[in-house]
């Protein structure tokens, strides 16, 4: 009988709430965080919207530790440690603790903060810091010192499929043997003029400026293209024989992890869904479960034209009819899109769904898209059955990244 | 500035970058030793220093620089 993995403790700080409680309750109520960017570096911009955190970082953290922190790592941080806490700062041997977390972007506030340093006050004034603050391992580094683990600190960076990545990273070195528990996750925070302008340059980004909350609509007939959004997410994950031997609180397991690679677009995702529906079939497999179990799906579903398609037509490949069964949230209508933080704090939604019977609400869907039939959760229709046990949830990042976890209670 | 002010400034900064208790800086603090600053933190005093007394400190002489007296000594030469 192979290692299996529980989840222990979870951390979140996102534009719908400073922890995971908060963020939770606003998931549950349907209340968007996406706000309009009055900032004077986002004037003119294509998109001027977008998912902002609101908690200052320096209000939780060390006011010393935080200012040697790119705002990524910041986000990373806070949610590692509520995740740690909520997994009742267990006392273990640090050689048996890892760290799998990641980040699409990196540390870019600094990188631009510091360019202009540079620029305009010379090169000799560029901060000391600069190079651990924006390294793309940066955030899993911060996150290891911060606890002392030692069984290993890895990054993977696979754009928005990133922290979903970590977390199978982490699932498979609990089952390596090579760690008892692991601080697994992502974090996120580019909102700034340079990657806003990039990702509108991609045509990507929804435009719809004055009207914020309505902008992130997936499945909805109206939708033009994603919102971006900032925030960070931890899962403890833990052998389940030694959360057990230590008495700890398990909100659910993760049962397996399946990764593919398109193989098509460095920005597109394959049109028919094959390598998304490979990773669902794959994790499936993993966990030792079939399509029938799945109750609940946590899907990437960004809220472009394109990607939401492709998305279905791999659940619908990997599930078949049993999709007909499944109830699927979007959770990026609320929240925007996380990008490396995404999978992470998308996974904290799978296991708080299974674990309440109860799935986030799916915000803006006025005119469900006739090319996507799913059962949708919306308002007052959210509830899972009584007998659900296994969710799903996807993610998938530009180059092609496709990564689906299969979480259980 | 006096060698008094060049202290309680170098406290501030002490403390702004690498958290340190201003109460604990005193003249014949280390800078290593006994307030704990790494060579990081030190390159980061070193380039608040710079600002805030108007003096250049070149890298050969930030290596001279053991205690918080050797930093007033400079700046106060420096000035």
């Amino acid at each position: 009988m192979s290692t299996r993995v529980a989840i222990t403790g979870l951390g979140a700080i996102t534009p719908i709430g400073a922890n995971v409680n908060e963020t939770w309750n606003n998931a549950l109520a349907g209340n968007s965080g996406i706000v309009k960017l009055g900032d004077e570096w986002a004037e003119g911009l294509a998109a001027q919207i977008a998912g902002r955190v609101t908690q200052d970082p320096y209000e939780v953290l060390d006011r010393v530790q935080a200012r040697r922190m790119d705002r990524s790592t910041q986000l990373g941080v806070i949610a590692a440690k509520e995740a740690w806490k909520d997994a009742g700062a267990p006392e273990i041997e640090l050689e048996r603790l890892g760290v799998h977390f990641g980040t699409g972007i990196g540390g870019l506030n600094t990188v631009i903060e510091q360019y202009e340093i540079m620029i305009n006050r010379g090169a000799d004034r560029v901060n000391p810091m600069t190079v651990p603050m924006i390294m793309p391992n940066s955030a899993a580094a911060t996150v290891g010192l911060q606890f002392g683990a030692r069984a290993g600190v890895h990054s993977p960076v696979s754009a928005c499929a990133t922290s979903a990545e970590a977390i199978a990273g982490g699932l498979e070195m609990i089952r390596n043997n090579k760690a008892d528990v692991v601080i697994a996750g992502g974090t996120e925070a580019c909102l700034n003029r340079l990657a806003v302008s990039a990702f509108a340059a991609m045509k990507a980004l929804s435009t719809r400026n004055n009207e914020p909350e309505k902008a992130s609509r997936p499945y909805d007939l109206a939708r033009d293209g994603f919102v971006m959004g900032e925030g960070a997410g931890a899962l403890i994950l833990e052998n389940e024989n030694h959360a057990k031997a230590r008495g700890a609180k398990i909100y659910g397991y993760l049962a397996g992890a399946g990764m593919s690679a398109d193989g098509y677009h460095i920005a597109a995702p394959e049109p028919e869904g094959a390598g998304a529906s490979r990773a669902i079939n794959q994790a499936l497999i993993d966990a030792d479960l079939s399509s029938s179990d799945v109750a609940h799906i946590n899907a990437h579903a960004t809220s472009t034209p394109v990607g939401d398609i492709a998305e279905y037509k791999a659940m619908r490949r990997a599930l078949g009819a049993d999709l007909d069964q499944v109830l699927v949230t979007a959770t990026k209508s609320l929240t925007g899109h996380l990008l490396g933080g995404a999978g992470a704090a998308e996974s904290i939604f799978t296991i708080l769904a299974l674990a309440n019977k109860q799935a986030p609400v799916t915000f803006n869907l006025e005119n469900q898209d006739p090319k996507i039939p799913v059962n949708v959760s919306i308002k007052n229709k959210n509830q899972l059955p009584d007998n659900a046990r296994v969710a799903l949830n996807n993610s998938f990042g530009f180059g092609g990244h496709n990564v689906c976890l299969v979480f259980t209670n | 500035m006096t060698e008094e002010q060049i202290l309680s400034e170098l406290a501030e900064i002490l403390n702004e970058v690498a958290g340190v208790e201003a109460s604990k800086v005193s003249a014949d603090k280390s800078f290593l030793d006994d307030l704990e600053v790494d060579s990081l933190s030190m390159v980061e005093v070193v380039m608040a220093a710079e600002d805030k007394f108007g003096v250049k400190i070149p890298d050969e002489e930030v290596k001279n620089l053991r205690t918080v007296q050797d930093a007033i000594n400079f700046i106060v030469k420096a000035q």
